[in-house]
């Protein structure tokens, strides 16, 4: 005697639960590939909201200058296999919309070539949106000769629209560093 | 794979026949295991084994931490790596050990404890048994599903005799694997990539136990058996295992993302080529998070039960309880970055993850009120599994007040990575997720076993075991109030007096522990004969209607559920 219903039957049964096995095992391999799809969306929001400090790139300021002051501080940080020496450039305190030029200076220690790439942040990190950089080192990788020495410029301004930022009301400095990486290429 | 199962059951066995003919004996009849029953009963084994080796690691850290100074890990690190234990590079090899341990012990706590013994065990022996099912719908990837675990768990320990960083074996940079401390710069030598390996293996033993549970509980339930109609236990193995499907494949990507960051030069982690170590924390927390769900829903459905059989009252509303957990389940995969809050969220997603995160009070309380209400007005009886449960429910309580507390980001700014953080989840997950293991192994220990402990023992090992982890969890509030950071070997001599406590609750535990093995030995060798439902009228699941313990093969009749029947 057997109450099994007849939509449970052996076959049937078998059937149904290897569909919704296949269905569950989909959904765990979607996940998998989500994670490896935020990676691009990821940088994708940092670029666009500036999350994480990340600055923006600009060819002008449209947008004029106010009268409120932004102290910028200039950091930097060498990786420590690569034989280069950087001074950052010197503090400066300008209206918000000015367009400054300043220069880091770096020396190739070794009596080598070495191609060298700089990432770079903000702190306040939110201030980072608001961080316009019309020319800079950092979009190319750089090459020092043995030995030589050069200015590396960064042409910047900081968007007005910051003073509109509540969160940013109290900000009197911003800080952009760089950290020089030895290229990947180097060497090859 | 099930046909052959089902077949077995269509010829027409009654289920009072014992044996089949077919039953496998000796080393096949676990080894080769298709049983759900058996399969439930050697994943609670393993967790045992496991929750010993990792209840050690916490001994000796707690050792260590009894004094200010560092008293035991320069030795264990001068006996292990043959240094001159006056030196200062044992003293610093002593460090790192310290790390491995405190990693070691949260990894083996988190994945190869907890999980095993409830998604493992409770859930593979009784979420078929309360659905009316005669086994679960995939047996033989339920036994490849446990298989995997020790093999896991054997890359794990493997990773601990393998070169991690500074000539010290093991990863010691906590279990939630940051880079840049788990890529190459932190930790160069091989131990980090058996760790990941070892995630690996558990991530897939558990998605592959999720895919078998859900299909069970979806395609399996007897005639009658609604979806509304089930036991709340089942509720919650659904609900878990839904995380689990959806969380864990999370967790494999970014690990698998860091293997190549160590060994095939990809940069997704590190900046110098572009990437983020930031988004390591957003994945891993997108896991993390219904991962601690993950350890206590089955605990919400366990402990649902006891209240109800020994209250002898039908649980309290019903369908708030079952909803309760699938709202929890949602809201969990939303609130990740509660954990993130000082990496420089801006302030609108901070308030956000605040709103979110405090909204999981409202679902968690909905079950605390319940519960209570279950028991006010029933005829209560404080057997072991009740008092467990009552256990269960206080502390958890008290570890979900600190999580609100946590919620907040001001608040958190103060206390991230202090001693009042492991308070909480230890409140939660060592108090809350273990007490309701033991509610569940008392409860459920005669049916599986079919013999019945002894109840003095059983009174004794809780009451020992609540003072002891008491002591220790209690005092790290205040020594996290006061500002002692989490992971580190040594303190300044302000902290003495409330670690010297802490310590001393170990100990305590210790004895708990003792306790516990000699009642399981004690009633394991008296055979006190349980009977089918040694709880009376309040124990109304189907699991009750079987022998103790139920025949190997159960249900070839398949019970029919009527609308009279309770939860």
């Amino acid at each position: 005697m057997t109450t099994i219903a007849p939509e449970n039957t052996p076959n049937t049964a078998g059937k149904r639960n290897r569909r919704v096995g296949v269905m569950l095992a989909g959904m765990a391999a979607g996940m998998v590939g989500l994670a490896f799809a935020s990676v691009p969306l990821y940088q994708l929001f940092c670029q666009v909201t500036g999350y994480g400090g990340t600055t923006q790139t600009a060819d002008a300021n449209p947008k004029g200058v106010i009268a409120r002051e932004m102290k910028v501080l200039f950091d930097v940080n060498v990786e420590s296999s690569l034989p280069w020496t950087v001074r950052p450039a010197a503090p400066i305190t300008d209206k918000i919309g000015q367009v400054d030029t300043v220069n880091y200076v770096a020396t190739n220690n070794s009596d080598k070539p070495i191609t060298g790439q700089a990432i770079f942040n903000v702190v306040p990190e939110k201030a980072g949106v608001y961080f316009n950089k019309i020319e800079c080192f950092c979009f190319t990788e750089q090459t020092l000769q043995p030995g030589e020495t050069v200015d590396m410029p960064i042409v910047f301004f900081v968007d007005p629209d910051l003073d509109e930022n509540h969160e940013l009301n109290t900000i009197k400095e911003i800080t952009l560093s760089y950290t020089f990486y030895a290229s990947d290429s180097e060497g090859s | 794979m099930s046909e052959a199962h089902l077949e077995a059951h269509a010829t027409g066995h009654d289920y009072a026949s014992q044996h089949d003919h077919h039953t496998p004996t000796g080393w096949r009849r676990w080894v080769l295991s298709t049983n759900h029953k058996d399969i439930g009963i050697m994943y609670l084994v393993f967790s045992i084994i496991t929750g010993i080796i990792g209840g050690l690691l916490s001994g000796v850290m707690r050792l260590e931490l009894q004094e200010p100074g560092i008293q035991i890990f320069h030795g264990l690190a001068a006996m292990v790596y043959g240094l001159d234990a006056s030196t200062v590079s044992a003293v610093d090899a002593g460090k790192q050990m310290y790390n491995v341990f405190t990693t070691a012990h949260a990894l083996i706590m988190v994945f190869f404890v907890v999980m095993p013994a409830t998604m493992g065990g409770f859930a593979n022996y009784f979420a078929p048994l309360m659905v009316g099912a005669p086994d679960t719908a995939f047996p033989r990837i339920n036994n490849i599903a446990f298989w995997l675990l020790p093999a896991a768990f054997i890359l794990l320990l493997m990773s601990l005799f393998f070169e991690g960083a500074g000539g010290v074996g093991g990863f010691g940079g906590g279990w939630t694997i940051y880079p840049p401390l788990s890529t190459t710069v932190g930790h160069p030598g091989p131990a980090m990539d058996f760790a990941i390996l070892s995630l690996h293996v558990a991530g897939v033993s558990s998605i592959l136990g999720a895919i078998n549970l859900i299909t069970t509980i979806f395609n399996m339930r007897a005639p009658g058996m609604t979806i509304h109609k089930m036991p709340l236990f089942a509720w919650s193995v659904l609900v878990t295992a839904f995380l689990l499907l959806l969380a864990l494949p999370v967790l494999a990507g970014a690990i698998t993302m860091l293997l190549t960051d160590r060994n095939f030069g990809t940069k997704f982690f590190s900046p110098e080529g572009g990437g983020d170590p930031i988004l390591f924390q957003h994945l891993f927390w997108f896991f993390g998070h219904p991962e601690v769900y993950i350890m206590i829903l089955p605990g919400f459905g366990i402990v649902s039960h006891i209240v109800a059989t020994f209250s002898r009252k039908p649980v309290f509303g019903y369908m708030a309880m079952a909803y309760a957990m699938v709202a929890i389940g949602f809201v969990g995969f939303v609130v990740w970055a509660h954990h993130m809050y000082t990496t420089g969220l801006s302030l609108d997603v901070q308030r956000y993850f605040v709103a979110a995160t405090m909204v999981i009070a409202v679902p968690t309380g909905v079950k605390i009120f319940s519960w209570i209400a279950t028991m006010w007005g029933g005829s209560i009886t404080f057997r072991i599994p009740m008092l467990w449960a009552i256990g269960f429910i206080f502390l958890f309580t008290v570890g979900g007040v600190t999580g609100v507390v946590l919620a907040n980001a001001g608040a958190d700014r103060a206390l991230h990575d202090t001693y009042y953080v492991v308070a909480h989840f230890h409140y939660v997950l060592s108090l809350g997720a273990v007490f309701s293991i033991f509610a569940g192994w008392y409860y459920w220990y005669p049916k599986m076993f079919g013999y019945m402990y002894n109840e003095f023992l059983g009174k004794l090992h809780f009451w020992t075991m609540f003072v002891g982890v008491n002591l220790i969890f209690f005092p790290q509030h205040f020594l996290g109030l006061s500002g002692m950071p989490r992971r580190y070997i040594d303190y300044p001599d302000a902290f003495a007096l409330w670690n010297r406590v802490s310590s001393i609750g170990y100990y305590v535990t210790f004895v708990a522990m003792i306790i516990f093995f000699y009642a399981t030995w004690e009633a394991s060798r008296k055979k006190r004969p349980a009977g089918d439902n040694p709880w009376g009228d309040g124990a109304t699941t189907l699991e009750w209607t079987l022998s103790s313990p139920p025949p190997f093969h159960q249900f070839s009749t398949l019970p029919r559920i009527d609308s009279t029947n309770a939860h």
